[in-house]
């Protein structure tokens, strides 16, 4: 059943430039994959290790930088009078790093913050995206600073026998992001239905009763870490080679929270909540923007975040997959994770 | 070496205000354990009241503070019974996330009522700045030193020589024991998060005419506010003010001797390094609020 949702999904989405040929919302539906993108990579860690981290846009810059200076080349000076001078490679080549360069540097984020839990863990990740914020601002020589990374070539895919084909028209990048999206959702699919999936989950309900049945903690949401920034950087490259110009705007804390409302409006913990919630927040802009003024639409979408935490604070999917679980036995009894959430509930 | 004391000048002035946005954020976090993201849009509402009594009203700049503090109390005390009494029980990222909600919508609206231009202040004070052998500073900042040295005081009183005072510290230890001893904990809460939100507040009127006002203003602040409580430690006050001092220290000779690009990097620089080395803040003795 679920599989055959999934397939349908699928097709539905990759017939839309079939029948859309409006630009405009083509190109929004390009950036809303995009967004998908990074927050599925925050949902693996949000969703399914409970660790709420507000610094994630950091991988996806990281990796819009790695990608676009790769492809760009560059010439900068290092202290001891030594240049770095790099000329450029294929952009396919950039797109790979910034997996790589987006895993390391979620491993060492990991490393470090993990020490700590709860608040002092978003605090530390809202820190090391701003701290790579004013970086990617004040390293002229090496970002453009404020300037902006201009003229980031389109990727190329190389193929055997043919030779390359440049990915120029809207049609193609929409291919590629839901190729990339695809992809992304597959392997947080099976990594989430798997052993370590199981420990990941394991320690979000009960940190303490995992290490007690031998649950590596630190090295369980170290991978997840490295899984997540890579993704999320594999989403960055995409956007720096789609939208063809990066700042450090892109690191603006206020992407962070478009994901996290992806991420918690569609459902955490729930495979296809940040598909749903990216699209509809991904969307929404397009559809309001004929009545609504952008800064509205913010108030509209801070209201919408607080609504859906006091009213739905599980999400719109696996609250519709409940219900329909329940119409479908015909149970009138709630089912066993609500009532666990009742007992929950219960002042200790 | 004059230029040393010049930073040490401009330290003291900064600090003082880094302190009230720290004693309020770190009051909120100890004693209520809500991570208050609104407390930036609370900075930068205190500075849109300062520019509406002394630009808009044309009242006079003096009477502005209070009417400041004022109103951050009552925004404070609304948001906390609209939004926190409702989830109380609940975790902590699921009122994070609604602070996060509250301070899109509230950032959203000030952008939406007053524009994204800068404002400015017109203050009573003479141009020409106090100067004092190698080092000068503006009668203005002077004030700020002054009122938010005055601020700090009265909440230090606040704390520790009345009986809400008492009951804020008795909830803090243990809020079920306090309780059970007759304090109004829900009201403790809504007196706590009123007090905080009204130094953020005043913290914001105070440095608004300093620098400029703008809607994304207090986005930074928070951060810095943040930065302060985890050096003081959770709920400690004194900590929180010497906090305060440490970071306008580490943003001046940041900002004077490494790169004034740099400077807001400090904060999180900050934050980053306690945490890794010293989670429970500079100063922590056992927790406690006072």
């Amino acid at each position: 059943m679920k599989a055959i949702i999934t397939i349908l999904a699928v097709a539905a989405l990759a017939s839309v430039p079939l029948w859309l040929r409006d630009p405009y919302l083509l190109n929004a539906l390009i950036t809303t994959g995009i967004f998908v993108i990074g927050a599925m990579s925050l949902n693996l860690l949000l969703g399914f290790t409970g660790q709420l981290s507000l610094g994630h846009i950091a991988f996806f810059g990281i990796g819009a930088y790695v990608s676009a200076l790769t492809s760009l080349g560059f010439d900068v000076g290092l202290p001891g009078d030594v240049r770095l001078v790099h000329a450029p490679w294929p952009p396919i080549a950039g797109f790979v790093l910034a997996i790589i360069v987006a895993g390391l540097c979620g491993y060492f984020v990991g490393l470090l913050s993990f020490r700590v839990r709860g608040a002092y863990f978003v605090i530390v990740t809202i820190s090391f995206a701003e701290v790579v914020r004013l970086v990617a601002l004040n390293w002229v020589e090496l970002t453009q600073g404020p300037l902006a990374l201009t003229n980031i070539p389109s990727i190329a895919l190389p193929l055997p026998g043919v030779g390359e084909l440049t990915l120029r028209t809207k049609l193609q990048n929409y291919y590629l992001v839901l190729v990339v999206a695809l992809i992304a959702y597959l392997l947080i699919a099976r990594l989430v239905h798997s052993h370590f999936g199981r420990s990941m989950r394991g320690l979000m309900e009960n940190e303490t009763l995992a290490v007690s049945v031998g649950i590596d903690v630190t090295r369980t949401l170290t991978i997840a870490a490295v899984i997540s920034a890579a993704i999320a950087g594999a989403a960055g490259s995409l956007y720096a080679h789609y939208i063809r110009i990066i700042d450090p705007e892109v690191f603006a804390f206020i992407n962070t929270v478009t994901m996290v409302i992806m991420v918690i409006t569609g459902g955490k913990g729930s495979l296809a909540g940040p598909v749903v919630g990216g699209l509809i927040f991904g969307l929404l802009p397009v559809a309001l923007r004929p009545v609504m003024a952008p800064e509205a639409q913010w108030i509209a979408y801070g209201g919408v975040l607080i609504a859906i935490l006091f009213v739905l604070p599980r999400g719109i999917v696996p609250s519709l997959a409940q219900r329909f679980r329940r119409r479908r036995t015909g149970r009138t009894a709630p089912s066993p994770v609500a009532l666990a959430e009742t007992a929950a509930k219960e002042p200790a | 070496m004059s230029e040393f004391f010049q930073h040490l000048i401009n330290m003291l002035v900064l600090g003082g205000t880094y302190a009230l946005l720290g004693i309020g954020l770190t009051l909120i976090f100890g004693i209520m354990n809500v991570v208050n993201f609104t407390h930036g849009v609370l900075y930068t509402f205190g500075a849109y009241i300062m520019f509406i009594v002394v630009q808009q009203l044309g009242l006079n700049f003096f009477l502005a503070l209070p009417v400041a503090v004022l109103a951050g109390w009552l925004l404070g005390a609304a948001i906390e019974l609209t939004l926190l009494r409702p989830l109380r029980g609940s975790d902590i990222d699921t009122t994070m996330l609604v602070m996060i909600g509250a301070w899109i919508a509230m950032q959203s609206g000030t952008l939406w009522i007053w524009g994204g231009v800068a404002k400015s202040v017109t203050t009573p004070f003479p141009e020409a700045p106090l100067v004092l052998g190698p080092v000068s500073v503006s009668w203005l900042r002077l004030f700020v030193l002054a009122a938010a040295a005055l601020l700090i005081l009265v909440t230090y009183l606040l704390i520790n020589k009345t009986s809400l005072g008492r009951a804020m510290r008795a909830t803090f230890q243990d809020h079920d024991t306090a309780s059970l001893m007759g304090v109004n904990v829900d009201m403790i809460y809504t007196s706590t998060f009123a007090i905080g939100s009204s130094l953020a507040a005043a913290a914001g009127a105070l440095l608004g005419p300093v620098y400029v006002i703008f809607p994304q203003m207090g986005d930074l602040a928070a951060v810095k506010a943040f930065a302060i409580v985890i050096l003081g430690g959770l709920g400690n006050i004194t900590g929180a003010v010497i906090g305060g001092f440490i970071l306008a220290l580490a943003e001046e000779l940041g900002a004077g001797y490494v790169s004034s690009g740099y400077r807001d990097a400090m904060g999180f620089l900050i934050i980053i390094a306690v945490l890794i080395f010293r989670p429970t803040g500079l100063f922590a003795r056992a927790e406690r609020v006072g």
